[in-house]
């Protein structure tokens, strides 16, 4: 005789609606505020994607074309928000697709949760179908990383995931969990408290007032100051509070390329991007100073050139959320380590108000000396299509970028005029992560124009994404600047190699617009210098979907100014050298 | 009677100039050790001696690590080993601030006719025989590195079969927590 139907534990048990480990989880995510989840199934992940369907939530699944856009995709979306989505993989080859997205993310200190289906706890270690020691691979590549084995932890470890993830120096996370954790009945608690003994980011708002003291000492007595405005600022939100120093000293503000937009490019104060392929007057003006403020910059080699000769006559004050950045590259006179805008706002409240015209008219000497130009003569140039991009959408669009020349113009020519709308893979360098990126932001903007310029070479890397895109009709403007080149090599073969171009031909590009097409994406195409107003214009009018701009350009073109790796700031160039260069001494 | 030499087994060089060592507290997790290792790979540091054993709170785990490579990169891994979510804590001791030691068991050919030999230089570094058979003796003795540097230099008058050391652990003197 069997079970009776309606024996009285039997029915407890189906009325209390037990839920399993995955659906544990997917509740967790949904309380955490996440938004969007990016993924791709696979066998190890199905409770989890099943999980999404028995669990009604706020949050959002995109499915995508393969796991690197997922990760790009979560990226895009964290660099417009400051916010993390989800990325959820199966596992062994879906697990391992994320590697360099996770990568991406970490060397730029990106927020996101990674989670990832894996075989069945007894089979671990067994060289199970699609097992990979994930956590064991992506331990460099993450800020923290677990591997579960209590069904009944899940939730607290996605709480733990998401605090870290988001707070102090934010970075990736990735949860592993085997099948059967997920699949297994969950009797926890869905409420935990988090229990981290070695993290503690609060610290980071208590700044030591000895360092406050120090750095307002330096201020007080510098001729020729230049903040030095990182990714930190922004992640902290110190806008204002640098604008407040900047203006309040008459201080002239320089950012990385990842700090893009945290001081308004079309300010007077500002100078641009510094650094290898930054302005010529940003780079004078590091030269020059006798003052480095650098907020929220960790000193990256694209920067600081030769770290001996990086500003040797000049003090140094650092503020920085990482301890770790303390003295990595450069020693500075004063290190602040904590929250940017914390510190700022304690040093702003004891400066007096500067002036300093000689030093601005000098650097205004060097605006003037040393403009970014290009011409409009002789085919069509990447910056004309960035510049005329800046101008008609007056400085307002998220712009993402893959990596190389097109990158480097980009930066130069689209200014950006405030925080969290400039996209680009900075440490890791990452080819095809442009296009996802703005998928990822358009889905956290679905109002804004984004608008994703990448080279032939990335944009072939990701483009499978085209679906993805065309399917929530997302209204990305997706530029495309082909040069049939992997430029920025080919740029360096032609100035250090004696022009042994060497594995950097892309011949047999597909025609951009025909490939839109074939995603029932529309498109334009743009030949001619006097045809980029107008094709332009079309495509930003364009919103039903997203739109394929395919610019032709001049196959070798050159990025200046240009200070080879490792070479000293004093050692820029600003235009094609006359003689043979000899072979850069910094890495790449 | 086998013919005794000083000469044909060299001395393991064990804290030169630039050896360090570290103790760190750590989250009783897998992974954890892994996590550390990486830290000193990536930045070329080579790890000489590496001791872990559960906390007093076995939530903990205590590592106590010998490295030697850059002086000028040290406080900067210590840092970076620092900021791991699992590490409570990484403090670097000096001889001067802290009490180090080690164990080891050497195990030697040895006649009847050598053993007295043999338990007299056993004796001297405080040592205790902990195997002893017909043609061979395991010897234990523990204490600061040049202490069983020495040890080892004089059992290499007999035929050393194998050495096992347990590497440094490490204590601060005083009050001051490790």
């Amino acid at each position: 005789m069997g079970i009776h139907p309606t024996s009285p534990s039997n029915s407890n048990f189906m009325s209390k609606q037990q839920l399993d480990g995955a659906q544990a989880l997917i509740k967790t995510l949904d309380d955490l505020g996440i938004e969007y989840i990016f993924g791709y199934s696979g066998g190890a992940a199905i409770p989890i994607f099943d999980a999404l369907e028995t669990i009604k939530t706020k949050m959002k699944f995109i499915l995508v074309r393969h796991e690197q856009g997922a990760v790009h995709m979560a990226d895009g979306y964290a660099r417009a928000t400051g916010k993390p989505a989800a990325v959820l993989v199966t596992s062994g080859p879906g697990a391992g697709n994320t590697v360099t997205g996770l990568m991406t993310a970490m060397m730029d200190s990106v927020p996101m949760i990674v989670i990832c289906g894996q075989t069945v706890t007894w089979m671990l270690g067994k060289d199970a179908f699609q097992e990979a020691d994930i956590f064991g691979i992506t331990i460099p590549v993450v800020k923290h990383n677990w591997l579960v084995k209590d069904t009944n932890l899940l939730p607290k470890i996605a709480r733990e995931a998401y605090h870290i993830a988001t707070t102090g120096r934010p970075g990736p996370v990735l949860i592993d969990i085997p099948k059967d954790i997920s699949q297994g009945p969950f009797t926890g608690d869905m409420n935990p408290k988090i229990s981290l003994p070695g993290y503690d980011p609060s610290s980071n708002f208590d700044i030591c007032p000895k360092g406050i003291r120090e750095a307002a000492a330096l201020i007080a007595k510098a001729q020729r100051p230049v903040i030095l405005a990182g990714q930190g600022c922004m992640i902290a939100r110190a806008d204002k509070e640098l604008m407040h120093l900047a203006e309040t000293l008459d201080c002239p503000v320089t950012s990385t390329l990842l700090g893009k937009g945290v001081f308004p490019e079309n300010h007077p104060l500002s100078l641009g991007m510094l650094g290898m392929h930054g302005t010529a007057y940003a780079n004078k003006a590091m030269i020059e100073c006798d003052l480095l403020i650098n907020v929220g910059s960790r000193f990256d080699d694209r920067i600081i050139g030769q770290p001996s000769k990086f500003c040797k006559d000049a003090k140094i004050i650092h503020i920085d959320i990482d301890p770790a950045e303390a003295g990595k590259m450069i020693r500075p006179d004063v290190m602040i380590v904590g929250d940017a805008r914390a510190a700022l706002a304690e040093i702003n409240e004891k400066i007096a108000p500067q002036k300093h015209p000689e030093w601005n008219a000098k650097l205004d000497g060097y605006r003037k000396k040393y403009p970014l130009t290009y011409k409009k003569q002789g085919g069509l140039r990447m910056q004309q299509v960035i510049d005329e991009l800046y101008h008609l959408t007056k400085g307002d669009a998220i712009v993402s970028t893959d990596v190389g020349q097109h990158q480097m113009w980009a930066a130069q020519f689209y200014k950006n005029h405030e925080s969290y709308h400039w996209l680009s893979s900075g440490g890791a360098g990452t080819m095809g992560f442009g296009f996802p990126a703005a998928i990822g932001a358009q889905l956290a903007h679905p109002k804004k124009t984004v608008i994703s310029i990448s080279g032939d070479g990335g944009f072939q890397m990701t483009l499978f994404e085209l679906a993805t895109a065309a399917i929530h009709k997302l209204p990305v403007k997706i530029v495309v600047l082909n040069n049939h080149y992997l430029g920025m090599v080919r740029q360096w073969q032609e100035l250090f190699y004696e022009d042994r171009t060497s594995g950097v031909d892309l011949v047999g590009n597909p025609d951009f617009c025909k490939l839109a097409a074939a995603y029932g994406i529309p498109s334009v195409y743009i030949k001619r210098p006097a045809d980029v107003t107008k094709q332009l214009e079309k495509a930003l009018a364009y919103n039903d979907g997203p739109i394929l701009i395919h610019a032709e350009c001049v196959k070798t073109d050159n990025v200046f100014p240009m200070i080879p790796a490792g070479a000293a700031l004093e050692d820029m160039i600003t235009e094609a050298p006359k003689s043979r260069m000899a072979k850069p001494v910094g890495s790449t | 009677m086998k013919t005794i030499t000083t000469t044909d087994t060299p001395v393991a060089a064990v804290n030169n100039g630039s050896g360090h060592t570290l103790s760190i507290l750590v989250n009783n997790e897998p992974g954890v050790l892994m996590r550390i290792c990486q830290v000193f790979s990536r930045r070329g540091f080579n790890i000489d001696s590496l001791v872990v054993s559960q906390g007093r709170n076995p939530s903990f785990s205590r590592m106590t690590i010998g490295i030697t490579g850059d002086p000028l990169g040290l406080d900067q891994i210590i840092k970076q080993v620092g900021k791991l979510i699992d590490v409570i804590h990484c403090f670097e001791h000096t001889s001067i601030d802290s009490v180090t030691k080690e164990m080891i068991l050497i195990k030697i050919l040895c006649s009847k006719d050598e053993r007295s030999a043999a338990l007299q230089i056993t004796e001297h570094f405080g040592g205790k025989t902990v195997d002893l058979t017909p043609s061979s003796m395991v010897v234990m003795i523990n204490g600061d590195s040049p202490k069983v540097d020495a040890a080892i230099a004089m059992f290499s008058q007999y035929e050393i079969i194998e050495t096992v050391r347990t590497g440094k652990v490490v204590m601060a003197r005083g009050e001051q927590p490790t």
